[in-house]
């Protein structure tokens, strides 16, 4: 077996499953947040049940409208709050956490071996942590609440062999939009994605929850890396006892739909343009693309390596005039770090703004929007119509390296060609 | 279980935030989401479904967000049926979940245009293109999921579950 199916095998108490067989499996973990929890509770009610199966199980994060921006939302916080309340359910308020998929490993949520899923559909971000993981909706969320129990049709697999080291200022995000633009938006529908090869293996944790966070954009069920000393070493200090993980590989002789073979080693600086994730060219084939916000953040790239590359290249330099650049850390720990490594005041200093842990302007809720016409070069990870703001807006998806480059000459730019 | 409408077609990767704009999901009454179903390609949307459409969609159908809003905006918007060359797995869970009837069917999106009357038999997969005088078969939903539907969603399945325990 692969390492999703020995997952799904012991969430499911089998000794061994195989792709099509449908599973009745256990859930470790299950996290909503403030868009999809108030349906969920909603849902929850009318089953009749009034406790969940196991409140030290279930997670709820307020993160993609904090602070709340609407009466509307204020009013859907304090539901949540209520119900997490009543539950003694661990609810991460505004100014405690930030985005859920940073704040589920990084309060130590996520283990490798576990099934977790998420009402979110990025909630694949923590197989980078070798745990099997994938977004519901609302009302499946409710049933699991109730019964701690998912049906799972057992995926099939694709291999992604990852070999090779990165050019200066490439990054993860730049592979995994590389890997979309090849396989298409629909390309690992229904199916596992599992990213193995010596690049993964050196790969920071950061990196591959970029990698595992985008393996949805290629309708993939979930995304995985096997764990190893890196997973180990940033959850040690995170969880009250880590599981052994040495057994968590996949087996030799385990069955793969297919291996993609990819060579990053002369991978340039990858675009998304308008309007989906798969339309990925190079940086220079990329017409020149006049900036007027430059976002940097999100599940995808708002973690402390993210802003130290972008900090590198903004450092005693100025953002453009006309281009309003965001920076909006992952988390509060994010946050934290950030200040205290003297990023904030890069950026601060460079013109960008830098505002609170929370999903933003990623998901058109609150937060720089966009107005039509206008064009955003962003670090998250959907460019669809209408998806920051107006449907006339265009979104261009990059690693934080392109946009902090973009936000310095206010056009797109191969961040290669500023001098940091 | 049969239903029966007019066909409103779209294209290749429908994602969600087209469905349900990310500035409404803070609405949770499905009667006001269905006001804003399918917003971001055709704001006149919820007018033409609201006698009752089969939507018809081409490769992966529903992509993106795990928005249960936006199934939820389609159903209340008073389409019957979704039927698709693929579906993105969310949305499909979702749709069943939700008590809205999706069916793969492969090559449907050249079978059936707008305005076309279609019948969908849900536990033969079967489709009819009244119009078109064309017969599909699509993917047959496992008997589970075909109880989850004629329940009228997961909730109420699982009401009937609990209490037969």
């Amino acid at each position: 077996m692969n390492i999703s199916e020995k997952i799904l095998a012991t969430a499911s108490g089998k000794t061994s499953v195989k792709p099509g067989d449908i599973v009745d499996a256990n859930v470790d973990k299950i996290m909503v947040h403030d868009l999809t929890g108030p349906l969920a509770i909603e849902a929850f009610k009318k089953i009749g049940i009034s406790k969940v199966w196991d409140n030290k199980k279930v997670v709820i994060i307020l993160d993609h409208q904090i602070p709340a921006e609407s009466v509307k939302m204020a009013e859907l916080h304090k539901m949540l709050r209520k119900f997490a309340k009543e539950q003694a359910i661990r609810l991460y308020d505004v100014g405690e956490g930030g985005i859920c998929h940073q704040v589920m490993p990084e309060k130590g949520y996520v283990m490798p071996g576990s099934l977790i899923v998420g009402a979110d559909s990025h909630t694949c971000t923590y197989g980078a942590f070798g745990a099997f993981a994938t977004g519901i909706g609302s009302t499946e969320a409710a049933a699991v609440f109730a019964t701690g129990k998912i049906w799972l049709k057992v995926p099939e697999t694709i291999k992604f062999k990852v070999e090779g080291q990165f050019q200066k200022y490439v990054t993860p995000k730049d592979l995994i939009l590389h890997i979309i633009g090849k396989v298409g938006a629909d390309g690992a529908i229904y199916k596992s994605a599992e990213f193995a090869g010596p690049t993964m293996q050196t790969m920071s944790i950061a990196g591959r929850m970029t990698v595992c966070n985008m393996a949805v954009e290629m309708g993939a069920k979930n995304g995985i890396v096997e764990p190893d000393k890196t997973t180990s070493n940033f959850l040690q200090p995170r969880v009250t006892k880590l599981q052994n993980y040495e057994s968590l590989k996949s087996d030799s002789d385990a069955k793969y739909e297919k291996t993609i073979a990819i060579d990053v080693s002369d991978l340039e600086p990858q675009v998304a343009v308008p309007s989906s994730v798969d339309n990925v060219k190079p940086i220079s084939k990329v017409a020149d693309v006049t900036v007027d916000q430059a976002f940097i953040g999100s599940c995808t790239n708002g973690r402390i390596e993210d802003l130290r590359i972008a900090a590198q290249i903004l450092k005693g330099k100025k953002v453009k005039k006309g281009v309003r650049a965001l920076v909006i850390p992952a988390s509060q720990e994010v946050y934290a770090q950030a200040i205290r490594e003297g990023l904030v005041e890069v950026f601060t200093e460079s013109g960008a703004l830098v505002c609170g842990a929370t999903c933003g302007p990623c998901l058109g809720g609150h937060i720089g929007l966009l107005a039509s016409g206008e064009t955003c070069v962003s670090t998250s990870n959907r460019n669809f119509i209408g998806r920051m703001g107006s449907p006339e807006a265009n979104v261009f998806l990059a690693s934080p390296a392109v946009v902090a480059a973009s936000a310095l000459t206010g056009k797109l730019t191969d961040p290669r060609k500023v001098e940091a | 279980m049969k239903v029966k409408g007019k066909v409103i077609k779209f294209g290749n990767n429908i994602d969600t935030d087209v469905i349900l704009p990310g500035k409404w999901l803070s609405l949770i009454d499905p009667q006001e989401l269905a006001k804003h179903a399918m917003e971001g390609l055709d704001v006149s949307f919820p007018e033409k479904s609201k006698k009752g459409v089969i939507l018809v969609g081409g490769k992966n159908f529903g992509c993106g967000s795990s928005r249960e809003q936006a199934p939820l905006a389609l159903k209340y918007a008073g389409v019957q049926c979704v039927l698709a060359e693929s579906f993105a797995r969310i949305f499909f869970r979702n749709s069943i979940n939700i008590g809205l009837p999706v069916i793969e069917c492969k090559g449907i999106s050249t079978a059936a245009d707008d305005g076309d009357e279609v019948s969908v038999d849900l536990e033969a997969g079967k489709i009819q293109n009244l119009t078109e005088k064309k017969n599909l078969q699509g993917t047959k939903l496992p008997p589970f999921i075909m109880t989850i539907l004629s329940d009228g969603g997961l909730i109420e399945n699982l009401r009937k579950r609990l209490n037969k325990k």
